[in-house]
């Protein structure tokens, strides 16, 4: 029994490590918290969703919502985001706005596509596994080998890639890395698209899973992924793949155990934990404030 | 405050207190206590933000546990809503306390997301302590207020002018705070903690009472609702609730007083009064967010004000000592 | 006695010394300059002395009273206060409530006071604006009494910031780069107002770059290179020390005077 359950922890914290990942990839370069994401992962379900619909085919539906959604997003950082750095902002503005954006996402989502449960087809087949005792669903295997090969791509892009090391300059020192030829601002919507994309991911990868989306759908996974990654400490990639995967599996543990009603609370208790006993996350860094 | 400031007020308020006279409607009546239940939330939480500069995205927590503890007094014991109402103010009080002790080293965004935690938390609660809150089914039939032997209705007003009292004390309360070492210490503490702290600012004390004061209020106000709307559930507080407090305080102006009673007034009668936007005014609000961040900061009223300092009345400062340049000096 | 009495004190962050084993002490009423390139430890100093860090090892006596590691709040309380290099002003509050904020540990009345307005809380507020009042007066501050901090000149945010330390009731004063930034009229005004200061009875501590006015305004000069008191001296001595000299002025005269 506690088997089947580790499978489907580990599967969920997964999902969980893959939005952290956008959480981080942002935070990482512009030390803001975009609480847009969980709308963003929505937003993303619902154009699959539109696009398969059209017809167009799993794959292409899936290409043209990541560039959909990741231009999206671009397109808010450009507009928006772009002008409170301009302004110097205070970072809690530039945190109000991106709930501001998550309302209006959520909101227009609801009203183009009613608010109803709609059913996604099973992109990744519904062919259900057994090994031994426990039983997992095909579309399980594929979040698996999907989520570990995006996170494991895009660690990679980043230590390795010349990009990668132009996001780590700008993450490091953004006018030094513009005056070094760096462009800060391609960096910065590079970052928010690959953030786009991997929700995109984790919609796909989850909606096919559960077959269904909605509008709110984004808000509990929105705050669930966001206490992965500062469980892991925000602004590191691996962090967030380590605090999505033991979130998935304190929530599952807790189910198992405790009660299913209590599953999402799980995430809140253990944000709660972390940033009271160590706001820096598991593996995030410590910094000196200086006066 | 000065002159102006204070005939304002009171014209508002003769207006308010006359209102009802043009016969309310229930629906009105209803909404009119709801934009003052709004008011008074609004004003709590500028505690927090306007005054201190932290964003709470928990508050329907603490309105949450003030409607409960209320509602559920008056249900088992049958109290007066006074007493209850006080209980509600104290519980809540206390739990913004305790809320306040682990997270006081958290600021800005860390802080903002906790306190989204803790009402995610409390829902939890509120839906799973079914002996408690009874779950899903929510509190019912709440009593109406009762004093003297009068009920406090929508059909005699009673709701209303309870409401629109609770409103002047918060208000007054608010006036008062602004006016006192706390307010300074406060606004010292959102412009610069680290020099706050080299004025001898313990700031986690500060952080502290400011917590605690402001849920307090929140639990009025969630005493308040329960007993107007006879029935409360996980959902009357969910965190579309958090959302409409801040975007008063956004809107209405961080750190105004004015300002959150007119945002309450307009962000929560313009659903009503333009139906057709009613399903789009998450997109109004959110706009409003995005709006006021990047073009207006200060929101209607907020920011410094124009007009030179006003001494308390019990300040004899010399005439001539002071020369009234406005606030605006030194360009 | 002196006023304060700094024994072997080190400081450091991680393996990285900031401060070793500095000593100095200033007497009552006297200005002392600390001075020494940048990074040499000036401003790690004074956050020992306010408690923003503690100390690694040693110890620092005020007025008689150990102060090392103490919290921020109880050294401010004991009566030594400071500016910053960067001002630090309540940019989005008035003048006058800037300099009410450093009597904060002693408007002592509550909550409950302010909010039924009792006898206790008419009297610390009367007290404090009228002292505050009476700061900003006599340091010629009158017609700003109104002004947002933020709108003030720069010379003036640097007096305000002053003021507001001495609002405190503190002794010592620890006045991090006061001159930076000051055109040569302006940092001439601040030498008399940091003078006057003295006549006033407080006790100075001065970080600052600026040779004219340290040269001209200090009693004595200790100098600090990395993280180590390299010399101590009446202003002549120091000008003449050739350590001195080799470790800061010598190598940037021009900078070291603008």
């Amino acid at each position: 029994m506690t088997a089947q359950y580790i499978v489907n922890g580990l599967t969920m914290g997964l999902i969980y490590a893959l939005i952290a990942i956008g959480y981080s990839l942002v935070f990482g370069i512009l030390r803001m918290i975009n609480m847009a994401h969980g709308a963003v992962y929505a937003f993303g379900a619902h154009m699959i969703l539109m696009f398969v619909t059209w017809n167009l085919g799993a794959i292409p539906a899936v290409i043209l919502s990541i560039i959909l959604t990741g231009g999206l997003l671009v397109a808010y950082d450009r507009s928006i985001l772009a002008i409170l750095r301009k302004k110097k902002a205070p970072g809690i503005a530039a945190l109000i706005t991106t709930i501001g954006f998550s309302y209006i996402l959520t909101n227009g989502l609801q009203i183009a596509f009613g608010t109803e449960i709609k059913s996604f087809p099973a992109l990744l087949g519904d062919k259900m596994i057994q090994i031994g005792n426990v039983k997992f669903a095909f579309s399980q295997v594929y979040i698996l080998v999907v989520s570990i090969l995006l996170l494991v791509g895009l660690t990679l892009m980043i230590n390795k890639t010349k990009i990668g090391l132009a996001m780590r300059a700008v993450e490091q020192n953004s006018r030094a890395a513009d005056l070094m030829g760096i462009n800060a601002k391609a960096v910065i919507s590079v970052t928010f698209f690959l953030s786009g994309m991997s929700a995109v991911i984790a919609a796909l990868l989850l909606a096919s899973y559960y077959q269904t989306v909605y509008p709110t759908m984004g808000a509990m996974i929105g705050l669930k992924g966001f206490s992965a990654s500062v469980l892991g400490g925000i602004g590191s990639l691996y962090g967030a793949a380590v605090g999505g995967i033991i979130l998935g599996l304190a929530e599952s543990l807790t189910v198992q155990f405790l009660s299913g009603a209590y599953r999402d609370a799980v995430a809140f208790i253990l944000l709660f934990l972390i940033l009271i006993i160590r706001p820096n996350g598991l593996f995030g860094k410590a910094k000196i404030s200086k006066v | 405050m000065d002159k102006r400031d204070k005939i304002v007020w009171l014209v508002v308020l003769v207006l308010l207190v006359a209102f009802p006279a043009v016969g309310l409607s229930r629906y009105l009546q209803r909404v009119s206590s709801l934009i003052f239940i709004y008011m008074i939330l609004a004003l709590s939480l500028n505690i927090i933000t306007g005054y201190m500069g932290q964003v709470s995205l928990g508050h329907a927590a603490f309105y949450a546990i003030g409607a409960y503890t209320s509602s559920l007094l008056s249900e088992h014991f049958g109290w007066n809503f006074l007493l209850t109402c006080l209980c509600a103010v104290l519980m809540t009080g206390f739990i913004g306390w305790l809320f306040s002790i682990p997270t006081m080293k958290l600021s800005g965004t860390y802080l903002a997301i906790i306190t989204m935690g803790f009402g995610e938390i409390v829902k939890v609660l509120i839906i799973n302590w079914e002996s408690l809150t009874h779950g899903t089914y929510g509190v019912q039939r709440i009593a109406r207020p009762e004093f003297f032997g009068v009920e406090m209705k929508t059909t005699n007003n009673g709701m209303y002018y309870l409401c629109l009292v609770f409103v002047v004390l918060t208000v007054l309360f608010c006036i008062a705070i602004e006016r006192s070492k706390l307010g300074r210490t406060l606004r010292a503490i959102k412009d610069d903690p680290m020099a706050a702290s080299l004025m001898g600012i313990e700031l986690s004390h500060y952080k502290r009472l400011a917590f605690t004061i402001s849920t307090a209020l929140a639990g009025a106000a969630g005493a308040l609702y329960a007993h107007l709307s006879g029935y409360i559930d996980a959902n009357s507080f969910n965190s579309d609730v958090s959302m409409m407090i801040l975007s008063i305080v956004i809107f209405g102006g961080m750190g105004s007083i004015k300002g959150m009673v007119l945002g309450a007034a307009i962000l929560v009668s313009f659903p009503e009064v333009f139906r057709f936007v009613a399903e789009y005014r998450f997109v109004v609000y959110g706009l409003i967010l995005i709006l006021m961040m990047v073009f207006r900061t200060d929101g209607l009223l907020g920011g410094n004000s124009k007009r030179p300092y006003t001494f308390p009345r019990f300040v004899k400062v010399k005439e001539g000592e002071v020369k009234s340049d406005g606030a605006s000096g030194g360009q | 006695m002196a006023l304060l009495e700094v024994s072997n004190v080190s400081k450091q962050f991680g393996g990285l010394a900031a401060v070793s084993e500095v000593n100095f002490h200033v007497d009552q009423g006297e200005i002392i300059s600390v001075i020494g390139p940048n990074g040499a430890g000036k401003t790690t100093i004074f956050n020992l002395l306010t408690g923003v860090y503690d100390v690694t090892e040693g110890k620092i006596v005020f007025n008689g009273e150990e102060i090392q590691n103490k919290k921020v709040q109880y050294i401010v309380n004991a009566g030594i206060a400071r500016t910053f290099q960067n001002i630090r002003l309540f940019k989005n509050m008035r003048t006058i409530e800037n300099v009410m904020i450093g009597f904060h540990q002693n408007t002592k009345y509550n909550t409950f006071d302010s909010t039924f307005r009792t006898p206790r809380f008419r009297k610390y507020e009367r007290e404090a604006h009228e002292k505050a009042v009476e700061i900003l007066n006599s340091l010629g501050f009158g017609k700003y009494i109104h002004s947002y901090a933020g709108n003030l000149p720069y010379g003036e945010q640097r007096k305000l910031e002053i003021a507001r330390a001495m609002a405190t009731g503190a002794k010592l004063l620890l006045l991090d780069e006061p001159a930076a930034g000051m055109n040569p009229q302006e940092s001439e005004e601040l030498l008399q107002f940091i003078k006057e200061l003295q006549d006033k009875g407080f006790t100075i501590i001065l970080i600052e770059h600026d040779m004219s006015v340290v040269m001209n305004i200090s009693d004595r000069i200790y100098v600090l290179d990395h993280g180590r008191m390299i010399a101590d001296g009446l202003p002549e001595e120091i000008a003449n020390n050739q350590m001195v000299v080799e470790a800061y002025l010598g190598k940037s005269e021009d900078d070291a005077a603008d």
